[in-house]
């Protein structure tokens, strides 16, 4: 099955931070792929050019609309309206002086399409959790609850029949009852229209509830990748386990709390980019070998093809995971 | 048993606002004993900050209180500005919810750690002060060479580092944190919390932590009180509330965060249906009722009081 986008070797680079820093990922078509990864490792950027917001500096982004993920007849001419995205704060995504009829409408009358537009927005509506949508139609944001804003995001989305939806934090704002909705929702969204989700979050628990891949990244690149049963169960890589043992639910762990923060992207570590902080390397008990790569040689790019994927030298030097392979 | 730093009694909280009286507190108890940890946890405005700026009486003019707090001794609604002063910062301090954007942008990290010790006179000069200072900046783990940094030049970690020296400047016995690691991500959250705990470990400092993400309580607070609609709807051990609460909310909050690992939650994201209520229209009878899963005929008439639930344990829920 070919992957709905493409990513190879990508990089976006804002002159001497190294943001995004060869990614190659793809999204297959009806999964929910979560991007995890601290604060600055370059995952809003990372969406922003598949989205197409923001150019990249080289690689290559390919985009191959799903069969069938959306009606036949619709208008495939326009660049990516086949992506759409949703955001962390849905307060702030929504103009508090238009309708919600008019907030969902709008991405069909930028692009002037105009047929139909009435029941395209009932049925983006509905689809969202929003019923009977006609009700919903003369409302302003601020007369619907938080929940219903992000369905209103959701919607505004949806009414694009998008194939592939990227999600910026959709629900860390929301509060903690809220955001099983919503999560239960996007799954919802994935088993009725097909679609995929590339899910940016810094919450495992979300990954958890709705991801089938877990992609990690780190200073512009991707770690590991893997099934979620995987990555979240045995993660291969130094900085995928010190992330899930710093998860309070997950008490069964040792903590390995990392010291400091991720470095600038400006100053991306030479060698392998986490070895500042890889818990593994400087515990001082790797063989002076693969120590001695640790600090000279960056480790290869995932293969994107393989199952599970890890780019960590002390994981190539003690063989391959499980019917996967190691980028290195 | 020793005193206790805090012990609120019935403590009722109503905003006055232009659309009327708003009850954001309705009849909360609690006792706090020294070196005890209690997370206060609940939806988006059922009353956590609400109750917290009460502690201290930092609630906006025109609010109406009833009920007893007594802080380390002494009537809270009955002490003069002056004793109301020594008690804000010296016995109890609060991290502010937001407040790692509230730092003044145009001082430096130390000068803002310096002042309430001025404004307390906690130090007799500038010198010692500023010794102080390099002192708590080292406590919390910040370097003393971001004693002359800017706000805007610190991570939002380091801002809360900074937030929570200044909270100690002083000395308090009890620091009230609202929200301080919602805005940060997962290793900076556990580095704060780990920094937390450590503080906890050196000394009989007293918290109360606030935060709607019940998995980080399990991890800072002893006990655990989940507050809806204004007022505390269960009440225990931390851990044991968690996993097996008994309140249907309480409940529904937890599995809303799911163990990883877990067969149940896997591709089964628990929510709870419907908005919580808003202080001015609460339902009648438990305000929990239009969107409890359990709810019967007597819930919407009976608003039930907090009832022994187990050891050391209380719900306020009919079925208990
Ligand atoms: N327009 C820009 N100019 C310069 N540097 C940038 C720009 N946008 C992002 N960066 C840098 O790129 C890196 C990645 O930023 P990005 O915002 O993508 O991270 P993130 O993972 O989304 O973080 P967060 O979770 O905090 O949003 C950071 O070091 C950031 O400072
Ligand atoms: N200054 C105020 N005037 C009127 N109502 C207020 C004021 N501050 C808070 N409230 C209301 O009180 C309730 C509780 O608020 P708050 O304590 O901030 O909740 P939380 O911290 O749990 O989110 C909310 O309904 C809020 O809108
Ligand atoms: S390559 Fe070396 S430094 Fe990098 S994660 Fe693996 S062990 Fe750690
Ligand atoms: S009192 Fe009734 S409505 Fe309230 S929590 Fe208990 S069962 Fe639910
Ligand atoms: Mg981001
Ligand atoms: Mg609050």
């Amino acid at each position: 099955m070919s992957a709905i986008v493409s990513l190879r070797d990508v990089s976006v680079h804002f002159g001497s931070s190294r943001a995004v820093d060869g990614v190659s990922v793809d999204v297959k078509p009806g999964e929910v792929l979560a991007l995890v990864g601290e604060s600055g490792s370059g995952k809003t950027t990372l969406i922003r050019a598949i989205q197409g917001l923001q150019p990249v500096t080289s690689g290559e982004i390919t985009h191959t609309p799903a069969p069938g993920a959306r009606p036949a007849g619709s208008d495939r001419s326009r660049g990516n309206r086949g992506v759409q995205m949703i955001f962390q704060d849905p307060t702030g995504a929504l103009n508090p002086r238009q309708t919600i009829y008019e907030i969902v409408a709008e991405g069909l009358r930028i692009r002037k399409e105009s047929k139909d537009e009435a029941a395209r927005v009932a049925r983006a509506l509905s689809r969202a959790g929003l019923r009977p949508p006609e009700r919903f139609f003369p409302m302003y944001p601020h007369q619907i609850s938080g929940g219903q804003r992000q369905r209103v995001v959701i919607a505004g989305a949806m009414v694009m029949e998008p194939d592939l939806l990227l999600a910026d934090e959709p629900v860390a704002s929301l509060d903690a009852s809220i955001r099983g909705e919503i999560l239960a929702l996007m799954l919802d969204l994935v088993g009725e229209t097909g679609l995929s989700i590339l899910v940016v979050t810094h919450d495992l628990g979300l990954a958890w509830n709705i991801a089938d891949r877990v992609a990690v990244m780190y200073l512009g690149r991707i770690v590991e990748l893997g099934p979620t049963e995987q990555i979240l169960g045995s993660p291969k890589h130094p900085y995928t386990r010190a992330l899930l043992s710093v998860v309070p639910e997950t008490n069964r762990m040792e903590q390995q709390i990392l010291t400091g923060e991720i470095p600038d992207s400006r100053r991306i570590p030479v060698g392998c980019r986490f070895h500042p902080r890889c818990p593994l390397f400087q515990s001082g008990t790797l063989p002076d070998e693969v120590a001695s790569r640790c600090i000279t040689e960056d480790p290869d790019q995932l293969d994107s093809s393989a199952n599970w994927s890890v780019a960590c030298w002390a994981v190539a030097a003690e063989g391959k995971p499980e019917d996967g392979s190691v980028g290195a | 048993m020793s005193r206790p730093v805090l012990s609120v009694k019935d403590l009722t909280i109503t905003y006055n606002s232009s659309a009327g009286p708003v009850p954001a507190v309705r009849g909360v108890s609690f006792d706090l004993a020294v070196g005890e940890s209690l997370g206060l946890a609940g939806e988006s405005g059922c009353g956590k900050s609400t109750l917290a700026n009460s502690l201290l009486r930092l609630l906006p003019e025109g609010t109406v209180t009833s009920g007893e707090v007594t802080i380390d001794g002494q009537d809270l609604f009955a002490l003069s500005p002056g004793g109301l002063r020594a008690v804000r910062w010296t016995t109890g301090a609060i991290v502010f919810q937001g407040a790692l954007h509230a730092l003044n942008p145009v001082q430096t990290a130390g000068r803002q750690v310096c002042e309430p010790m001025h404004i307390h006179e906690t130090v007799a000069s500038d010198d010692e002060a500023r010794a102080r200072s390099r002192q708590l900046f080292e406590r919390v783990g910040l370097s003393a060479n971001l004693l002359e940094a800017y706000p805007h030049q610190l991570s939002g970690g380091q801002r809360q580092r900074v937030l929570i020296a200044m909270a100690l400047a002083c000395d308090p016995q009890l620091l009230i944190a609202d929200e301080p690691t919602t805005a940060l991500d997962l290793m900076v959250q556990a580095q704060v919390l780990a920094l937390i705990a450590e503080l906890r470990k050196e000394s009989s400092l007293s918290l109360i932590f606030i935060t709607h993400d019940l998995s980080v309580l399990t991890y800072v607070a002893d006990r655990l009180a989940i507050m809806y609609a204004g007022r505390i709807v269960e009440q225990g051990p931390s851990l044991d509330v968690f996993q097996n609460a008994t309140h249907p909310y309480t409940k529904a909050l937890a599995a809303a965060f799911p163990t990883i690992g877990d067969p149940a939650s896997r591709r089964a994201p628990s929510g709870l249906a419907g908005d919580p209520p808003t202080p001015g229209a609460l339902p009648p009878g438990c305000p929990f009722h239009p969107r409890c899963p359990l709810a019967e005929d007597r819930c919407s008439t009976i608003e039930p009081d907090l009832r022994s639930s187990g050891p050391g344990r209380e719900a306020a829920c009919v079925l208990i």
